[in-house]
């Protein structure tokens, strides 16, 4: 994609918030930062904005550059732009980090105005459900009433379908992209032994690691790699990596191949740049998340009175978020008569594919925005 | 395709959607398998206010279908309607696409647990235009089977009397069956001078 489709060089923001948000689990949060970005104008009666939902370990920087020589643009750059798919010339598009992040908004590193001290371990498991109700607060700062689509990829197209669960009434789009209406035992498998891994690095300090100086590094580049194999395909590793050997054999423990050398690479990267209290964190949100447990496991009832028009979107080789588990949100629907499609796009790079830019996906997207009519005030 | 054949193929179209929108109530629910660009299903919803889904497989119909403000679902019917509950639509319409099916039997029973009714419209291989070619010695290509026997992608064509004998086979009740050719509807010996069939059925 070229620079001129580029949003350019942005800014983050930062949403101060002196209300309390009484969490799922009863805790409170007294007071909380929400870091964010905005891409576009919001038009005169505020009716062109969309919400970007961040999955495990994105953040608030979806498009755009922080600097004219930042080499990476944000982590949806090329789908977010000006002439891209979701055009910031009709669009007015929002990122944030969810609550417990790392990159600005109100987390375990964060210091507690209580204490002086940073949260660490006391920080409160937050859940979809608080993510969504923190979100609705900026969208009120904003002066933002109904959003023309709520976007989100895997954990972010959980945010999607609790907008339209919670806030029926301010979302008029739902995109839900490589996502489901909760975990399998076998992805929760995949989210314990991540925690576990950081848990019992010794430099965890039962979460309280910045007191020490202290990151529990071994942990965190543990639970990448094992999230990094599950989120590409078998065969989109196979073509990338193969067997193919790094230098030559050495008979060692040393990167030998190709796949260690890559996931040496991710792993460090990660350390380096997120916190591990919000990694566990972010995990448990998925766990968490089933808004059908509350009717009888009955995704029916749990959706009778969303009214957002939904597109739903899935990957084929997406075996950690798979297609299987996407129709059962759209069987929810379709079981409610509500307005909805569903496509399950070809595609060999396994739940990361919702990141990358596959003509066919684009052209989807990109037809489904140009078809938002804002401007008749829906609902 | 020139704009010519496309106007024409259009106008062709035309007439069963005629047909098929008079077996329908206004403002019922239908959903249409095989809905390639959705051009039916915008059709019903302007002129009857259905409420419809399609269904389509391929991926730039899919598209199409989504840029005629039509609810798609992308799927393979050759597994079956699983996603859809007993009886959750008033009818199911498969337009042309039965010959193209494997699972033939199957999915018009699929149809009639989905659906209170179903319409299934196909070409009729009895035609004679389709049965001189054969006696000629050609497999019959024809506008209703533009393919030649390499590159077809219909592997269950049929005729009306063989049709007939499926519906008997699994206790369908035909409703109502009108052949047409070139748009005229074709009373007399319809297995031979009808060119595409067209069945309301009902379990």
């Amino acid at each position: 994609m070229s620079e001129i489709n580029s949003i350019g060089v942005v800014t983050p923001k930062t949403a101060h918030f002196n209300e309390a948000l009484t969490l799922k689990s009863g805790d409170i949060l007294p007071e909380f930062d929400l870091i964010y970005e905005t891409y576009g104008e919001l038009n005169a009666d505020k009716s062109n904005a969309v919400l970007i939902c961040h999955a495990l370990s994105g953040t608030h920087h979806v498009a755009g550059k922080h600097s004219s020589e930042d080499k990476h643009p944000g982590w949806w750059d090329n789908l977010i732009g000006p002439g891209k798919p979701l055009d910031t010339n009709k669009f007015f598009v929002i990122g944030l980090n969810n609550l417990g992040g790392c990159h600005g908004s109100s987390g375990p590193s964060s210091i507690n105005q209580a204490t002086g001290k940073p949260y660490g371990a006391t920080f409160p498991i937050v859940t979809v459900e608080d993510w969504v109700n923190s979100q609705a607060m900026l969208a009120d700062y904003l002066g933002v009433k109904q959003f023309a689509a709520v976007v989100g990829g895997s954990l972010g197209g959980m945010q999607a379908l609790q907008w339209s669960i919670a806030y029926p009434e301010r979302i008029q789009h739902a995109l839900v992209i490589a996502s489901s209406p909760n975990l399998t035992a076998q992805n929760m498998g995949f989210n314990e032994v991540a925690r576990q891994a950081i848990m019992t690095d010794p430099e965890f300090y039962d979460g309280n690691y910045y007191e020490h100086n202290a990151i529990p590094r071994r942990g965190l580049r543990i639970a990448r790699m094992l999230g990094h194999i599950t989120y590409l395909s078998d065969d989109a590793m196979g073509e990338k990596f193969g067997r193919r050997i790094k230098d030559q054999i050495k008979y060692s423990f040393d990167v030998e191949f190709e796949v260690e050398s890559y996931l040496r690479y991710q792993a460090d990267k990660f350390a380096d740049s997120f916190d591990a209290n919000s990694y566990i964190r972010m995990t448990r949100a998925l766990d968490y998340y089933d808004p059908a447990l509350d009717f009888d496991g009955d995704l029916t009832k749990a959706l009778a009175h969303v009214k957002a028009k939904f597109l739903v979107l899935s990957f084929t080789s997406d075996w950690r978020f798979s297609p299987e588990r996407s129709k059962e949100i759209v069987k929810a629907l379709l079981d409610n008569e509500r307005t909805v499609s569903y496509a399950e796009v070809t595609a060999a790079h396994g739940h990361d594919a919702f990141l990358m830019e596959d003509a066919h996906y684009h052209a989807i997207l990109r037809s489904y925005f140009n078809k938002i009519d804002f401007s008749k005030g829906e609902g | 395709m020139s704009t010519n054949k496309k106007v024409m193929t259009t106008a062709q179209y035309r007439q069963d959607f005629a047909i098929i929108a008079g077996w329908l109530g206004f403002g019922s629910k239908v959903l249409d398998l095989g809905c390639g660009d959705g051009s039916l299903l915008s059709y019903l919803r302007d002129g009857l206010e259905i409420r419809g889904y399609g269904v389509e497989k391929d991926d730039a119909n899919w598209i199409a279908s989504l840029e005629n403000d039509v609810n798609v679902i992308q799927m393979d019917l050759e597994t079956g309607l699983s996603g859809f509950e007993d009886q959750s639509f008033d009818t199911v319409i498969l337009s042309q696409t039965l010959q193209a099916m494997r699972n033939t039997e199957g999915i018009v029973q699929e149809m009639l647990r989905v659906g209170g009714e179903a319409i299934v419209t196909f070409p009729n291989f009895g035609y004679w235009r389709n049965r001189m070619q054969l006696i000629i010695g050609r497999m019959p290509v024809s506008k209703s089977l533009p393919h030649e026997w390499y590159n077809t992608p219909n592997v269950h064509l049929c005729t009306i009397h063989d049709f007939d004998a499926l519906c008997e086979k699994h206790n369908i009740t035909i409703i109502e069956r009108k052949v047409i050719t070139k748009g005229q509807d074709i009373q007399f010996l319809p297995n031979w001078f009808g060119d595409l069939a067209m069945y309301r059925l009902r379990k």
